[in-house]
């Protein structure tokens, strides 16, 4: 949970990362492989046996174009895989929500706080299995600019209504045991380079302590992973009551409530028990599940998937009008091969698939490329020592990007396959 | 025996806008199988549109044209491109190879519309070389060739089908005299030895000699003058 801003100085990062070096690199690598191994060698092969032979002829008669055209459709592929998983990663904080799991905020604004004795009277409530409290922290590492998603909590019954958080066995013990002890995310933890053991500083941007100072010390006792591979890892965690000692704003405020309810299908009976119960007081509460909160809050981020939506729009519509016009190029360059050819006895039908089949297997080898390129480029997102949702590549994104090739491949090759259906052998013949 | 060929009050006439020019208005001709026919004339007179309507690859406004007992002249596109598959052999004026192809590859070609699998497809491509005698030049493309050469390629693909009919438009109009009489040598021992039916546009009389008759298009008629060959 961050805020707008961020996320969007993080498309900027990653469309930087996406114009640089990296990009080419895979591209020749998989080149000079396809070279030493003799790939291109059978992928000639499995041509000639599926009758393609001369379309991919036709495909390589012109290296400087094709690798032209391949790149800028390997690049759009990248520059659309890699917004994918991105977007794939943001829409997963709501898609990985538990679906039983409701957060309990103030009426007016969920940044006002709740009486802590609230969390008891929750508890009270039937149908629900868990209550726990959070509070925001506005916890920053050395640089003001260097914020994170840190949160004071309650230590045991944290990790059981948010159970996608893994630590070892001897880290939740520490945990549990300790008093300044805190939990990192993995991303987090790698991209400050915290270890197990550390003992650091933490400066908040919102709370203080009686003498003034904003820092807290803190004992980093674990490491949290995920269940699921795109869980955030990029959050911080610490124990309520050393917060609430500490800290100098008036005592025991929480600022929201997480609760698990034995069901789904409870949720809406346990939202207005909740929500009932605290009506007419001066601290009225929301409930509201949270997949919906999350949804909100991502919404607060501006239209995000419209924004990488277009992005992704811009550089296919480009590539359509590259790829289109080079192949009408390339195919009115070759009209009186054309009439050759149906000279010959080739029928215009199977010179309109050579065609198409020409143009699909362009975009599907560079989109591939692209798709391959991506997956490298995860990886190295993923291991980068940045603060970055976890990015997966995706079967549903693969998919997606599978149907985009086969489309383009189609749109770019269908004007030039048709005039050289409709082409006349005569008129063909004596243009040459 | 029938005629391989029959054209019977042949027409044909291109509109161009208003204007509608008339080339042929009431053409009549027979071909008789293992024939060599020379088609000379003033440029303009016709010949390539001849020519086309021979190889089925242009169709006339009236008459008939029959083929081996069957008329031609009414098949659809697809039709007409099944049977210039099975029958017809060209040879252009300026070869006209797949520049991306070797020689083998372009004489494969025709082959490509059959059913034969690949290694009897690569076995007649090189009866069809050997024929011509290139079969040491298999591999080389189209650019590495000589004129003459690339000629004898686009004739080793005309015959890799075996068809029956020959058709030739000033096959030997870009080459030297002395080239040219090894294409037109080529073509006659295809005549003589493997009876196939050659009609050859020609500017040339030299050319036309080889030929066992030779027929002068004029104004749409023909001014025939029989020659041995
Ligand atoms: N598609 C067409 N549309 C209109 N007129 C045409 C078309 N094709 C040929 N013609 C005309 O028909 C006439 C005969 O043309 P054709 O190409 O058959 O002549 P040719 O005897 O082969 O001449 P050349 O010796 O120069 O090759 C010419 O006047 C030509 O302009
Ligand atoms: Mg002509």
């Amino acid at each position: 949970m961050t805020a707008v801003w961020h996320y969007i100085s993080l498309i900027f990062r990653l469309l930087i990362r996406i114009v640089t070096a990296p990009v080419w690199l895979p591209f020749w690598i998989v080149w000079w492989l396809f070279e030493k191994t003799g790939i291109n060698r059978l992928i000639v092969k499995v041509a000639m046996a599926l009758g393609l032979y001369l379309v991919f002829k036709n495909l390589t008669r012109k290296p400087l174009r094709l690798f032209l055209t391949m790149f800028a459709t390997f690049v759009a592929f990248l520059i659309y895989g890699t917004l994918s998983t991105f977007e794939s990663a943001i829409d997963a904080g709501v898609e990985l929500s538990a679906d039983d799991r409701l957060i309990v905020v103030n009426k007016i604004n969920f940044t006002q706080p709740l009486p802590i004795s609230y969390v008891n009277r929750v508890k009270g409530l039937e149908n629900l299995t868990d209550v726990t409290h959070l509070n925001w922290f506005g916890g920053y590492y050395q640089d003001p600019q260097n914020f994170m998603a840190m949160f004071a909590v309650d230590e045991d019954t944290f990790l059981t209504v948010y159970n996608e958080i893994v630590l070892t066995p001897e880290e939740r013990q520490d945990w549990l045991g300790s008093r300044q002890g805190l939990i990192a995310g993995k991303s987090i933890a790698d991209q400050y380079g915290w270890k197990v053991g550390d003992r650091i500083p933490i400066n908040s941007n919102i709370f203080s302590k009686a003498d003034g100072s904003t820092s807290w010390e803190f004992d980093v006792v674990g490491i949290y992973t995920g269940t699921d591979a795109q869980t955030d890892t990029s959050s911080v965690y610490f124990h309520y009551d050393y917060f609430n000692e500490t800290q100098s704003f008036g005592r025991d405020f929480i600022g929201f409530i997480g609760v698990r309810t034995v069901d789904p299908a409870m949720n809406e009976g346990v939202i207005k028990a909740i929500d009932d119960l605290f009506a007419n007081t001066p601290y009225e509460t929301e409930t509201v599940p949270e997949k919906v909160f999350n949804q909100a809050f991502i919404e607060q981020i501006g239209n995000l998937s419209l924004i990488l939506g277009s992005v992704v729009f811009a550089a296919f519509f480009i590539i359509l009008v590259i790829v289109g016009n080079s192949m009408v190029l390339a195919i009115r360059e070759r009209t009186g091969e054309i009439g050759v050819l149906k000279t010959l006895g080739f029928k215009s039908t199977r010179i309109f698939f050579m065609i198409l089949a020409e143009s699909l297997l362009l975009a599907i080898f560079s989109g591939a490329l692209g798709l391959l390129a991506t997956s490298l480029a995860v990886v190295a997102v993923n291991q980068a020592p940045i603060q970055l949702p976890v990015l997966v590549l995706t079967p549903a994104i693969i998919i997606e990007a599978l149907v985009i090739m086969i489309g383009l491949g189609l749109v770019t090759g269908i004007l030039p396959a048709v005039n050289a259906l409709r082409l006349n052998i005569i008129a063909a013949l004596s243009r040459q | 025996m029938a005629a391989l060929f029959d054209l019977k009050n042949v027409a044909k006439s291109f509109v161009k806008g208003k204007e509608k020019i008339t080339i042929f208005e009431d053409l009549n001709m027979e071909i008789e199988e293992g024939d060599f026919v020379a088609i000379m004339g003033p440029s303009g007179s016709g010949k390539t549109t001849l020519l086309n309507m021979l190889g089925g690859v242009d169709q006339p406004t009236g008459g008939e044209v029959w083929f081996d007992g069957a008329r031609i002249d009414k098949l659809s596109e697809g039709q007409l491109a099944k049977w210039r598959a099975n029958n017809v052999g060209f040879i252009f004026q300026f070869y006209n190879l797949m520049p991306m192809l070797n020689a083998a590859r372009n004489v494969e070609l025709p082959l490509l519309l059959t059913r034969l699998g690949s290694k009897q497809r690569t076995k007649n491509v090189m009866t069809a070389l050997k024929l011509v005698e290139l079969e040491d030049r298999a591999k080389h493309m189209p650019n590495e060739m000589s004129g003459g050469q690339q000629q004898r390629v686009a004739i080793a693909r005309a015959i890799v089908s075996d068809p029956k009919l020959l058709l030739c438009d000033e096959p030997t109009g870009d080459l030297d005299r002395a080239t040219a009489d090894e294409i037109l040598k080529t073509l006659q021992l295809l005549n003589t030895e493997f009876n196939k039916t050659i009609v050859m546009v020609t500017h040339d009389p030299a050319a036309a000699k080889y030929a066992k008759r030779t027929l002068h298009l004029d104004k749409g008629e023909f001014v025939e003058a029989e020659q041995a060959a």
